[in-house]
């Protein structure tokens, strides 16, 4: 063979070194774009946990609901599941790529059909997830440096004390008349408004642990142990009283009651970034549903689109995976 | 090409006979290690909190769990496994190196930053 050829051959076009087609190559090169904003949000995440190591929230207590179970402790079982749903969907995709591959169209349809309906499982399952965090169940106090001050009382669990929380709306002592009104836009300055009011004021709170005398405060610094530390009664009512600025109930970007406002930022952003990725997922993969449906990839013989689908929903399990871990493992 | 599929996993060690077998086959392995590592994180056994390079034995256990699993997913449910080395090295040590450097900064800079809170060079506790 002369070198004219080959050269033709080399830069004639229509060559595949890698043995990829364009689509699916690039479908690779903006996984590998997409998994590092990924990672440096995880990376930043991590930051922000290694800037606060002694006083981060722990996720098990943080993340302790099951959807109709109400007051179970059931720490974790939930992601466990949403985990699950979302890797067993990635299973009906391979298994759609692979009937694929076989040009089956109604296996292709029916593993399709599947892997949206799992989709859809998990994106709602989040939902959830948000809504409890967002509602949150304790509430605490907030101080005027941005710590947070949690409440619970000792109690006898098989023979030993065990620390238990105590919601802040089943002490503090409503007066009757409140001093404090919400503003509104109609009032005062025009068109400003405030947001929610906490339920109770910092007076309630304060009369309420008076009254309550085994109520202890609980700060967000980790002991030897790796649990939250405990303050003696004595310095519990010192801390509220001194320092308590705010009533926090549940998380937002602003306020969180479980501890580091930048856990929930965080929380938020990462686990909302990547609901957003299983969203458009789930669009993608509907339309590539539709697409099987009405035979485009029958007339067109090859059933590639559905592979190149399947890298990206892939993709959005894997980063799940690794947000399970940081989020709620380690 | 993509149509040759590679059917054995653990180095050989295991060979399924048809790549729909292999599927579910790597199925079992993901939910096991899931299990495992949310088993692991209710009971966090004793030993498990001992200290290892800087974090809790536990913590580094949950972290190598998830390579693994990271590592089938790619491999097999992306078909990773089929591709030509080029694409896969292309892929793979890119993303490994970037995301293994920017771990480092970013741990080492939060690590630093909480050591001068700490030793109340800055004050943040008020």
């Amino acid at each position: 063979m002369s070198t004219a050829v080959a050269e033709g051959k080399t830069w004639g076009g229509g060559n595949q070194p890698l043995k990829a087609s364009y689509g699916k190559m690039m479908m690779w090169f903006f996984i590998v774009s997409d998994a590092l904003t990924f990672s440096g949000f995880l990376a930043a995440y991590g930051f922000s946990r290694f800037k606060f190591i002694d006083a981060w929230p722990i996720a098990d207590e943080v993340f302790t609901h099951f959807p109709f179970l109400h007051g179970v402790d059931a720490p974790m079982y939930y992601v466990a599941f949403m985990t699950f749903v979302l890797i067993m969907s990635s299973v009906t995709m391979v298994l759609a790529v692979d009937a694929g591959h076989h040009m089956n169209k109604s296996k292709v349809t029916f593993y399709m059909f599947l892997t949206i309906i799992g989709g859809l499982i998990f994106v709602g399952s989040q939902a959830w997830e948000w809504n409890t965090f967002i509602k949150g169940d304790y509430g605490a106090v907030q101080t005027k440096g941005g710590n947070i001050l949690q409440f619970g009382h000792y109690v006898e669990k098989d023979g030993e004390q065990v620390f238990k929380r105590v919601a802040v709306k089943d002490f503090a002592v409503a007066t009757a008349h409140k001093d404090r009104t919400q503003h509104e836009r109609k009032n005062g300055l025009w068109f400003v408004n405030e947001g929610t009011l906490p339920s109770y004021t910092m007076d309630e709170v304060i009369h309420g642990l008076q009254a309550n005398k085994d109520i202890l405060v609980r700060t967000q610094i980790i002991n030897e142990d790796g649990e939250k530390t405990v303050l003696s009664r004595g310095e519990s009512l010192d801390q509220i009283m001194k320092n308590g600025r705010l009533v926090v109930e549940g998380a937002n970007l602003h306020v969180n009651e479980y501890g580091s406002p930048l856990f929930a930022d965080f929380f938020f952003f990462i686990t909302g970034f990547h609901g957003f990725h299983v969203f458009s997922g789930v669009v993608i993969n509907i339309i590539i549903f539709f697409n099987v449906v009405l035979g485009t990839y029958e007339r067109r013989g090859s059933y590639e689109m559905v592979e190149k689908v399947g890298l990206y929903w892939h993709f959005v399990d894997l980063v799940w995976v690794f947000v399970f871990t940081f989020f709620y493992l380690v | 090409m993509a149509h040759e599929h590679k059917l054995e996993i653990f180095r050989g060690l295991l060979k399924f006979k048809s790549n729909t077998q292999k599927i579910w086959g790597v199925l079992i392995l993901l939910t096991i290690v899931t299990t495992v590592e949310v088993a692991l994180g209710i009971v966090k056994p004793e030993w498990s909190m001992a200290p290892f390079l800087g974090m809790k034995l536990l913590n580094w256990i949950f972290i190598i769990l998830t390579i693994v699993k990271a590592y089938y997913i790619t491999w097999d449910f992306m078909h990773m496994r089929d591709e030509t080395k080029g694409l896969r090295r292309a892929v793979v040590w890119t993303t490994i190196f970037l995301i293994l450097y920017l771990i480092f900064i970013l741990l080492q800079e939060g690590g630093y930053v909480f050591d001068i809170y700490d030793n109340g060079y800055i004050k943040r506790d008020f």
